[in-house]
């Protein structure tokens, strides 16, 4: 059986400053020296990280409200538009949302090169931003407009709220056609010319607790430099489909929906970016504790790049057109490497997600929990596993019923 | 003619006579500014890129020197903004010369200057816009 640990008393070894912490990185070399038994006995808690584009991000606002009051029916921030069919001085701004004057990809590839995601980062910067908002006027809203700038110190309310953020595995894109593409996945160079990936691999969160045993609703997690939650599953989560003999997926599946105060983050873990060709995203450094909870959790936790495995999907045709074709799967190990096989040919990789600061992550997540400033939380409610039978919808065309 | 790239600086008592005017109507020449910095009474300094016929091409450029305009060619470096940089990588796979690379066990991103030849591939596929250009030692720009 082994040992066996709660959420209470890994919180009380935090609070006594007794707690045993190492990162997903680092726990794998210790199994290899101590086996798991050993291991689980010594450690208490496994950080992971991730830093990477994580399009489906953003976040709310209250602005507060102006004299005389206005019932907000268009925002701007920066130029970029944010939604506000809510109440009136809140709004959302979207990390792919775009300026109305920008070009897109009308001078194709496109450059994007400010977008929603960027006013986030300037915001957490504390930098000012152009606030414009138009309302059509009410008895007890009656202002048509207003134009000013605010910081991140004056709103009322600002908190990140992404829908769908640390996908567990992803694809690897390639480019089997003969000219070059423009991707999320970055700029693909025809016929096999590059492969790029975009997971932490063996830091990523969601790689380490591949049944979310640990991860739910109410966890506590690194977001964007701050402290912030797990929410709910992300959209699109999928945690039905193929896994390995370790748990792990073999391709896209679990996510998670993640929320936390902005004001609180910082710039350096919230970074505005574009995608030549594509648009503009949020890279977001997310960073979930693993209690160590019995041997079992160990055996998750040191999970390494050689068996954590991703599906080749060609970008030109296979995946606009959702034909399902793979051309085959490959580890992290080989990805890192720099060099992977497609079709009997080699074909240079490189990384969108950075390792380096995954890396960077786990360990301030080890060092908050350490200094006993961070507790775990234990979730509420787990997410939908293996088990739950939840599959991945497509959207039909259906005549008006 | 294949466009060149050339540094003018006008002294500032040229600085503000048109003389970027006089290389269209009076050469013929195509004129594409990449970057400008002018200001009254200080020295200006603009980047151009130039096309037309050769013979024009010497002409223009007599014609602004005799008017006191100094002219340079351009030597541009990319410079990494190493407090922009993620170390995120998508710029090693569109570098053609190797010059970005991804060091391997670390997984950090070096740039070589060595062998940056200086193509510009990297400031549009920058994800974080950390790669910039400088223009004869003119501070940095991000393209």
């Amino acid at each position: 059986m082994g040992v066996k640990r709660t959420y209470a008393e890994i919180n009380e070894k935090i609070k006594s400053g007794k707690v045993v912490v190492v990162t997903a990185e680092e726990i794998i070399g210790m199994v290899k020296e101590k086996g798991i038994e050993k291991v689980a006995e010594e450690v208490d808690v496994v950080t992971t990280g991730t830093f990477g584009p994580m399009c489906s991000s953003g976040a709310f606002f209250n602005f507060g409200h102006p004299k005389p009051r206005i019932k907000m029916h268009r925002v701007w921030m920066n130029g970029v538009p944010a939604y506000t069919g809510i109440a009136a001085v809140d709004a959302y701004l979207g990390a792919t949302e775009l300026p109305d004057f920008d070009p897109l990809n009308s001078n194709y590839p496109g450059e994007f090169r400010y977008g929603g995601g960027h006013v986030i980062e300037d915001l957490v910067a504390g930098k000012a931003i152009k606030l414009e908002a138009t309302g059509y006027g009410t008895d007890c809203y009656p202002r048509k407009k207003i134009e000013t700038y605010i910081t991140l110190n004056d709103v009322n309310e600002a908190y990140l709220f992404n829908p769908r953020n640390a996908y567990q595995n992803y694809n690897v894109a390639v480019n089997l056609s003969e000219k070059i593409i423009y991707t999320y996945m970055g700029t693909l160079k025809p016929n096999l010319g590059n492969a790029h990936y975009c997971s932490a691999g063996q830091l990523s969160p969601l790689m380490n607790d591949p049944y979310y045993r640990t991860i739910g609703i109410g966890t506590r997690i690194f977001l964007g430099g701050g402290i912030g939650y797990v929410v709910w599953n992300g959209t699109q989560h999928s945690p039905c489909g193929p896994r390995g003999e370790n748990g792990v997926p073999l391709g896209g599946a679990g996510t998670l929906a993640v929320i936390g105060d902005l004001k609180q983050m910082n710039s350096q873990w919230l970074r505005g970016t574009s995608y030549l060709g594509y648009g503009s995203t949020l890279t977001v450094g997310v960073g979930v504790p693993i209690p160590i909870l019995d041997e079992d959790m160990v055996r998750f936790t040191s999970v390494k790049d050689e068996d954590i495995f991703a599906p080749i999907v060609d970008y030109s045709n296979d995946y606009p057109n959702g034909t399902g074709k793979t051309l085959g799967s490959v580890s992290y190990a080989q990805l890192k490497s720099g060099f992977i096989e497609v079709n009997g040919r080699e074909v240079p990789t490189a990384p969108l997600s950075s390792y380096v600061k995954a890396r960077e992550i786990a360990e301030t997540l080890k060092q908050w929990i350490m200094k006993g400033d961070f507790l775990l939380g234990e979730p509420v409610q787990t997410l939908p596993s293996a088990d739950s039978g939840v599959a991945l919808k497509g959207l039909q065309e259906k005549p008006a019923p | 003619m294949a466009p060149r790239k050339v540094v003018l600086r006008f002294p500032p008592q040229i600085v503000d006579k048109p003389l970027i005017y006089h290389l269209v109507k009076d050469y013929g020449l195509m004129i594409n500014v990449l970057k400008a910095n002018v200001n009254p009474y200080k020295e200006g300094f603009m980047v151009v890129e130039i096309s037309g016929e050769p013979h024009q091409y010497e002409q223009g450029l007599n014609f602004l020197r005799e008017r006191g305009v100094i002219i340079d060619q351009l030597s541009e470096n990319i410079v990494r903004n190493t407090d922009k940089c993620t170390h995120c990588g998508a710029c090693t796979s569109a570098c053609p010369s190797g010059a970005l690379y991804v060091s391997r066990p670390s997984m950090e991103v070096i740039f070589d200057e060595e062998k940056c030849v200086v193509c510009g591939v990297c400031l549009k596929t920058c994800p974080v816009k950390a790669i910039e250009v400088n223009f004869n030692g003119h501070g940095g720009r991000s393209i």
